[in-house]
Parts: structure tokens; sequence; C-alpha cells
């Protein structure tokens, strides 16, 4: 396909506070169906959808968390995390329930500047 | 809302027929709704069934399509991992149909 | 005075404007506001200072929720649903920092 766009996901909202983190997993797995180059950037308080150990029973909301370990399978690979905001909120990789790469804020930037569209959540 | 009964038992369902609660599901419920949509269930068409569940419970969605038919191809097979086949079991679709008897909600980028 | 917060420290000034502007009391984090009482978070050394003049506690359900059950910091309480009404009854005033 010679029309395929570069597509990329800002996630800067922590989970379950507001619904942000999970229209956009909703938006990125229907995006998933069109072929484009997705890749997903999690940065401030985005990063905080990617922590283990998620346990939403006392809430009473659908822990989504394990839905960001299907992506793989859905052909989305690029997954991007801000260094310095995983270091404001206390939290390694290891912190993390996917493999992702993690990046300086100036490689955060550059890599924005590479894409088509930019869908902010 | 609308609501099947299977052995004297309400479920509730949505407008589409699909399950609301997951929870409640079982093989007979799966049955009734294999017949709701004109399918005989053979051992491969539970096979799917049951792979459509473990996906669920792995990764809470359902999956679209083109991931179910990878990953089933992986785990039973790759004769198996094809659209002829799992169109084969469900005509209608292998997501919209085999997630409503499996129990499960529609698939995200099911349009 | 009970002061309610359901927001992050670092997306949102409404913990901070609260430990500036009330005398103190109780504060209950709430929400997204409980990563303000979890070990490594920029804002902890903030709260932490503010420990003598507010107690702080921290809904149980919304901190496993968020799976930072393993990190709260010392010094805060936490406090389930039952725990949230008792502060709510046991304080004269109420005030949730939209």
């Amino acid at each position: 396909m010679s029309d395929v766009k570069k597509f990329m996901f800002v996630n800067r909202k922590a989970p379950y506070g507001t619904i942000y983190a999970l229209e956009s997993l909703e938006v990125v797995l229907i995006t998933a169906a069109f072929d484009q180059d997705v890749s997903l950037m999690f940065t401030d308080d985005g990063v905080f959808q990617l922590k283990k150990g998620q346990q939403t029973k006392g809430i009473e909301t659908k822990n989504f968390s394990p839905t960001y370990r299907a992506l793989e399978g859905y052909d989305i690979e690029k997954l991007y995390v801000d260094r310095e905001s995983l270091q404001e909120r206390g939290l390694t990789e290891d912190d993390l329930l996917v493999d992702v790469k993690v990046l300086s804020r100036a490689e955060v930037g550059a890599l924005m500047d590479e894409q088509d569209v930019i869908l902010s959540f | 809302m609308a609501s099947i009964e299977v052995n004297g038992k309400s479920y509730e369902t949505d407008e589409e027929g699909y399950l609301i609660d997951l929870a409640e599901w079982n093989p007979e419920v799966g049955n009734f709704l294999a017949q709701s949509e004109n399918i005989e269930m053979t051992d491969q068409h539970w096979e799917v069934i049951n792979f459509l569940r473990e996906y669920f419970e792995e990764y809470q969605i359902a999956p679209a399509v083109r991931v179910l038919t990878k990953a089933i191809g992986k785990k039973l097979g790759p004769e198996k991992g094809t659209s002829e086949y799992l169109y084969g079991l469900f005509p209608y679709g292998p997501g919209k149909q085999a997630c409503k008897i499996a129990g499960l909600p529609k698939p995200t980028g099911c349009i | 005075m009970l002061h309610i917060i359901n927001r992050s420290p670092l997306a949102d000034k409404a913990l901070e404007n609260c430990l500036n502007t009330a005398t103190g009391g109780d504060i209950l984090l709430i929400e997204d506001a409980v990563y303000a009482a979890t070990k490594g978070n920029a804002f902890e050394s903030r709260l932490r200072a503010a420990m003598g003049k507010f107690k702080i506690n921290v809904l149980r359900p919304d901190l496993e929720a968020r799976g930072m059950a393993d990190r709260l910091v010392d010094g805060a309480k936490l406090v389930d649903y039952a725990g949230f009404v008792e502060l709510a009854v046991a304080n004269k005033t109420c005030q949730s920092w939209l």
C-alpha cells in the first residue's frame, strides 16, 4: 500500500481518573485494522497507564491494562516512554507491563516531528 | 433490555443478542446462542470458542478477526489459521458470531 | 475540615493550592490524587513537608486500581469507603478541590 501514514498516539493522562486512556486504547485497536504505521507515546501521567499490578475490583471499573499486552498481536510494536516522566513518578522500566523503548525528551520531540498524524489523549 | 432463557434461568443480552455479563456464560448458554445463529456446534467450533474465551481472559478484549486468525494458526495449527476455515465454521464472521456464542462483547474494531 | 483531592499532583494544581491555602485538618486523596502519596513521585517531598499540618488519608481501592499499593509513603493512612464516610462524618465541613 502506498498511502501508509505515520500515526502517533500521545498518551498523557493517568488511567481511570479520566476516560482518555481507555478511549485512546480503543482508537488504537481500531486504527490497527487500517495497516498504518502506528506508534504509541507515553509521557507525563500517561506512563501510569503501563504500571504493573493494577487491581480495579475495589473501584468496580474494568481493568484494561492487560490489553496493552495484546497490542503486539495487532502488529503495534512501537511503544515509547519518556524517561523524565518515569523518573518524576518513581517508576523504572521494570514497573511496566510491556516492553517499551525509553527516550529522552529530545528524542521524543524528534519522533513527533516525523509523524504525519498525531492524536493526543 | 433483552434476555434469553436457558434451562429455566434468564440471562441478560444487549439488543444484538450479546451476553451482558460474560461471567454468567456456560456451555449450555453457548449452545443456545449457537442455535439462535443456526450453527450446529462441533469439536472444531468449541476449539475456537474456548480459544476466544482464553484470549479474552488474558487480554480483556475480543480479538479482531485478523488477529484471531493469526493467533489460531499459531495455537491450533496453520491449516486452521485461515479465514476460509473460520468462516466455514462461522459463516457470518468468526469475530461477530463466535464472540457472541462465547459470551464475549463484539470485537473492538469490528466495523 | 476535610479536604478531598482527586487530581494528580503532576497534572493539576489542586493539591498544591490546597496545601498552600488550607490551615490544616484532614486531607483525603482519591482517584488520580493517590499518586501524590507514592514513593518516588516528584510531589513526595512536598506532601511529606505538609504532614505536620495535615493528616494525609489515601483511598485504598483507588491506590490498588493504579497498581501503586506497594509504594505508599510512610505517614499516610489507607482508608476504605467506610473510612471515607467516617472522615466526612467526623469533620464539620468538607471541601472538594475540583
